[in-house]
């Protein structure tokens, strides 16, 4: 271990006696990690006032490391869990940090009635399209055609767009940042935040040593510069043709809706018409 | 609140008035038959109290988010029956290992599988002890009328706070869907007890010598701590330990095994002569002291044993039974579920026969009568 002294933002967000983390070398969830921080930084949020909630899988392990009120739930379950934490604390930011197969497939359900009920919960996904925690299975994104141990012949599932999914189910914001890009996935994670209601960052995350090396992607820089390389602004993007998109990235806001209730606030009133001259 | 009042009710809004009553201000559930007027009620009177009810997209959600709200510091509940209750073990074993208060109604309705989902059953007692994966400390209470469907309740939630620990309220469809009049309480002629949550050497699962369960600071009030269903330390950190996951579990089952004088709770009826002792439970009492009260009429030395908290069960009370009685007559809603227990706890002292119905139909108190008469 380093012996060398933490930054600021590690020492007021990460709790330094549970560190080092288990992610692998080159993993892009560490980077995602500290873009959570800085957000909340940011934003200038106490770190009491922060609940953050996850699931089972690597990302999920960030609970332990990170000074807020957290809780490391089961596989899939970690909005379901947010949503009784949120409504029983509406004056609390909760956040919910999730992998692709703990927020699209098991936890499926959970995501999409969320996003429907407009609940004022941040989800931050970090995609890496891989089962990384059980060594390297395919997920609900990884493309067709890719290689996972489960699929020693290639995927044959069609992928999630995680934020189209989102966005359908009635998220109010959705972005897509990449662990490449950190400046702007801070600023979407920031904006989440901020949005009242339903909020899902879709961060491309990178696992070098399961997805990477079973589809020769190249180690974690080579993945890095794969984000670099495919990323492309929403306002670029939308000066693109079809064909021009096919296997890149759009980064940035895809979607935001204002003025839609918030449940928690919905909930309130109802309750306001027994204790308010109702 | 409306307390002090005669009123008729049915077992499904008793418990929610009870549940009220013991505190609860968070209910998360799913429709489901025979426990659906349970959310039904809790989606009326929450809101009345300040409370939150959300009717989750699915079981597990609801088990979910129960213990969510309960880590952010409210009481919570939720309510289901067979096929609900097998989707939210995961999540109890959760609440378990994790010690965070909550109650789980399960109104027992006949199964396997979609079964007969409008009749009666007591099926799920041992899932209730065994449902959710590995070794676990939990609580079941077993009312039999609607008046204790009302009290019984309050105590769920006091012992889940005292214990911190889930406790499966294990309701039947004819204690659910049963009418009856009962008085309600008043605030003062209860007790109610809350979980600690003042910070204790400095670690949010901290235990002092002599003490089984930790304090439980709710999120979002300045102490921050980790909650994880992995093996942890005091601090909620996940560890590899041996140790250290040897020591929580076995405080986790001491929390019960050093205290079944305190949760175990029975009621006995003419055992002090009793030749035939009656074990039943839930549902089939009435029958049971129907056929007690029969046999009485024709001499028969008939008792009835009935426990009210199923888990931990009464050991010590059947061994008692067992050592004094001639037979033990075991009568349940089943294929035989509490009779091994019972079975085990007598260790032969005594003959013991079973009568038990997996049709869906009620059993009687004629064929109660019968089986004695048979014996």
């Amino acid at each position: 271990m380093s012996t060398e002294k933490p930054s600021a933002l590690i020492s007021k967000y990460l709790r330094t006696q549970h560190l080092p983390h288990i992610w692998c070398p080159g993993c892009g969830h560490g980077i995602l990690m500290r873009d959570v921080a800085k957000a909340i930084d940011n934003l200038k949020i106490d770190n009491d006032n922060v609940c953050l909630v996850s699931g089972i899988g690597c990302s999920s392990r960030i609970a332990g490391y990170m000074d807020f009120n957290t809780i490391h739930t089961t596989h899939g379950r970690a909005i379901a869990f947010a949503t009784g934490i949120k409504l029983a604390k509406p004056e609390m930011t909760v956040i919910v940090v999730a992998g692709d197969g703990d927020i699209s497939a098991i936890g499926g359900n959970h995501l999409i009635h969320a996003a429907r009920r407009n609940i004022d919960l941040t989800v931050v996904v970090f995609n890496n399209d891989i089962y990384g925690m059980t060594g390297g299975q395919y997920s609900p994104t990884t493309p067709k055609g890719e290689l996972g141990t489960t699929a020693p012949y290639g995927n044959i599932d069609r992928p999630f767009d995680i934020s189209a999914l989102a966005k359908g189910a009635g998220a109010t914001y959705v972005a897509r940042g990449t662990a490449y890009h950190a400046v702007q996935t801070i600023k979407m994670i920031q904006d989440g935040i901020s949005h009242k209601g339903f909020a899902l960052i879709d961060c491309i995350s990178a696992c070098p040593t399961y997805y990477g090396r079973k589809n020769k992607k190249g180690g974690a820089v080579e993945m890095m510069k794969w984000q670099q390389a495919n990323g492309v602004s929403v306002e670029k993007a939308a000066g693109m043709t079809a064909e021009e998109l096919a296997g890149k990235l759009v980064i940035g806001k895809l979607h935001q809706e204002m003025g839609v209730p918030e449940f928690t606030e919905e909930y309130q009133r109802i309750i306001d018409r027994f204790t308010v001259g109702g | 609140m409306i307390t002090g009042k005669r009123v008729l009710l049915q077992g499904n809004e008793a418990c929610v008035e009870g549940a009220l009553m013991a505190g609860m201000r968070f209910f998360a559930g799913y429709p489901i038959t025979p426990s659906t007027e349970i959310a039904e009620q809790a989606a009326l009177r929450l809101p009345m109290v300040g409370g939150k009810f959300i009717q989750m997209e699915d079981e597990i959600a609801a088990m979910a988010a129960v213990i969510g709200a309960s880590a952010a510091g409210l009481k919570s509940m939720t309510a289901t029956s067979g096929p609900g209750f097998s989707l939210k073990q995961e999540n109890i074993g959760y609440a378990a290992l994790t010690e965070i208060p909550c109650v789980i109604v399960n109104v027992q309705r006949c199964g396997p599988s979609t079964g007969f989902p409008t009749q009666p059953s007591q099926g799920d007692v041992m899932q209730a002890k065994w449902g959710t994966h590995g070794d676990h400390p939990i609580i079941a209470i077993a009312p039999a009328t609607v008046a204790e469907t009302y009290t019984q309740i309050i105590r769920a939630f006091n012992l889940s706070e005292k214990y911190r620990v889930p406790v499966i309220y294990l309701m039947d469809e004819i204690v659910g869907h049963l009418r009856e009049g009962i008085t309600l309480l008043r605030k003062e002629d209860i007790d109610i007890i809350d979980r600690k949550t003042e910070v204790r050497g400095g670690k949010a699962f901290f235990v002092p010598e002599g003490e089984l369960v930790p304090s439980m600071p709710p999120f979002g009030q300045g102490f921050r701590y980790n909650i994880t269903g992995l093996m942890h330390n005091e601090s909620g950190f996940p560890t590899n330990s041996a140790e250290i996951a040897r020591r929580l579990i076995t405080r986790l089952m001491r929390k019960i095994d050093d205290n079944l004088d305190d949760i175990i709770r029975f009621e006995e009826r003419n055992l002090f002569d009793a030749e035939t002792a009656l074990v039943c439970y839930g549902g089939t009492t009435r029958s049971v002291v129907s056929a007690m009260e029969s046999a009485r009429d024709r001499g028969i030395k008939a008792g009835m044993f009935r426990p009210i908290t199923i888990w931990p069960f009464p050991d010590k009370q059947i061994a008692e039974i067992a050592k004094k009685a001639k037979r033990i007559i075991v009568v349940e809603h089943n294929y035989g579920q509490i009779l091994r227990e019972v079975e085990r706890a007598a260790a032969g002292q005594c003959e013991i026969k079973f009568l038990g119905k997996i049709d869906g139909t009620v059993i009687l108190p004629d064929e109660v009568l019968e089986t004695m008469l048979n014996f």
